[in-house]
């Protein structure tokens, strides 16, 4: 090709502005998804990220910003696989174009997001997770099974949770792990043992992690052993804005491990010390009214008794008696008045026929000395002679 | 309360569950029928009982965890701390 010589003559930024607008405009460029291995991480103090994606035969040097960055999950590191989203920008100072970063996820996670969408589906339309499917879970368990891992955070923070709530339960742990290949026959054995179907209730439990890190929870051999556990199952796997296939299948949903445990005690035991203590006072209100019932009715009996008691009759009797008694001492005290009165009547008749009372009147009684008998005659007369008078006696001689 | 009464098992040997089940019952026959007296006093004395037994148990509550090994159960020992 001929150069012309009549064309204007660029400076580098006004080629490298033309270049970047070309870049920049194009939307094939600008909303792009790029798979590579991550090589020359750089995360200096700025808090940017500089990375250099790249696979067999060519390399594209990546930016992430601080506050894209920070949104990042830590899955960054030299040499993963990843897919990267963002734009091509020019950096005119270097002459270089870039691509400005904004997500990052491990490689192969559009690709398991596609199977997690068809598992559901499938799932779903066979009704695995169907709302009548859910049973509600125990409010008081007595044992509590759960499934994780023997070393991870989640068992922590469910042990200490369920120590906080409900110390009284008892806990059968069946470990299992959690992520790799291994995690999906382990946790579906561990959920079909016996010794742990014993239990109440089963919380299925793990931390939080990347997509691929809880994967396990997305295997079609567990989410079927979770649907078909003889025994409710509160699954807590990952954070708030984490959802599994497990989570759809298991009776109660919770957040995080620690809101599993949580759902699994809805009474705790300051619950059931409030319940103890209401019980305690209903017990020995109904106790004491009871009593006082009763006693109510002892007085009540107490009073018909007293009524119908046979003081009553003896008292009854005793004045019936007193009342004899009062007329009988009257009855007697009249005969005795009359007979008083007879004795007046015949002493005063007596006394009328009282010789001495003649005397007063005048009259004499003349006695003969000799002999005492009474002069009634004057044949009688002779000897001496006693006058008796009124008021004494004196002695006479007859003359003639 | 249950008319033919079971064999009264002594506190000490009820669970929590248990004792807080028969504590309710005995609530409920108290509110409810008419007992002798003497049975209802016999009612409040076991109640008393196993409000202390309830009450006990919770104050000693120590959460147990047993871990599944094999086919057996066996104390477990937080690991991770």
């Amino acid at each position: 090709m001929q150069p012309s010589l009549f064309n204007e003559t660029l400076t580098v930024s006004q080629l490298t502005f033309r270049i970047r607008k070309l870049l920049e405009e194009n939307p094939g460029l600008q909303d792009v998804w790029v798979e590579g291995e991550i090589s020359n991480l750089s995360r200096p103090a700025s808090g940017h990220i500089y990375f250099t994606l790249k696979d067999r035969n060519a390399s594209l040097r990546c930016v992430m910003w601080k506050t894209d960055a920070a949104r990042t999950r830590p899955a960054l590191q030299e040499g993963a696989a990843v897919e990267v989203h963002g734009k091509i920008a020019v950096y005119e100072p270097q002459g270089q174009y870039q691509l400005i970063a904004n997500l990052i996820r491990p490689r192969g996670e559009g690709a398991l997001f596609q199977e997690f969408l068809r598992l559901k589906a499938q799932l779903e339309a066979e009704g695995l997770f169907d709302p009548e499917r859910k049973r509600p879970t125990p409010e008081l368990p007595r044992r509590i099974g759960i499934v994780t891992s023997a070393t991870g955070a989640a068992l922590r923070d469910i042990l200490n949770t369920l120590h906080r709530r409900l110390p009284l339960a008892s806990v059968i742990l069946a470990p299992s792990p959690v992520q790799g290949v291994d995690a999906p026959p382990a946790l579906v054995s561990a959920l079909q043992s016996p010794i742990l179907q014993s239990s109440d209730v089963i919380l299925l439990a793990r931390g939080g992690g990347s997509i691929e890190d809880l994967w396990a929870f997305n295997d079609e051999r567990v989410v079927r052993a979770v649907a078909s556990s003889p025994i409710p199952i509160i699954c807590g796997v990952g954070h708030e804005t984490d959802f599994t296939l497990c989570d759809f299948a298991a009776d109660l949903r919770a957040p995080t491990p620690t809101a599993a445990a949580e759902l699994a005690t809805p009474i705790t035991i300051d619950d059931l010390h409030a319940q103890l203590s209401t019980f305690h006072s209903r017990l020995t209100d109904l106790t004491s009214s009871l009593l006082a019932d009763h006693r109510a009715l002892i007085f009540t009996l107490a009073a018909r008794l007293r009524f119908v008691s046979p003081d009553r009759r003896i008292q009854s009797e005793h004045q019936h008696l007193d009342e004899l008694s009062r007329r009988a001492s009257s009855a007697l005290t009249h005969r005795i008045q009359l007979q008083f009165a007879r004795v007046d009547g015949i002493s005063k008749r007596l006394s009328a026929l009282n010789p001495e009372a003649v005397l007063s009147r005048g009259y004499a009684i003349v006695t003969r000395i000799e002999d005492g008998r009474v002069v009634s005659s004057v044949s009688d007369a002779r000897g001496g002679m006693t006058v008796r008078v009124s008021d004494g006696e004196f002695e006479v001689k007859r003359n003639s | 309360m249950p008319k033919p009464k079971p064999a009264q098992k002594p506190v000490e040997e009820l669970t929590y569950e248990e004792a807080l089940a028969e504590l309710e019952g005995i609530v409920e026959a108290l509110e409810g029928e008419q007992n002798p007296l003497d049975e209802s006093l016999k009612l409040f004395e076991r109640g008393q009982a196993l409000i202390l037994r309830c009450g006990g148990l919770l104050e000693t509550a120590q959460l147990k965890v047993q871990k599944l090994a094999g086919e057996t159960l066996v104390d477990f020992e937080d690991e991770s701390q």
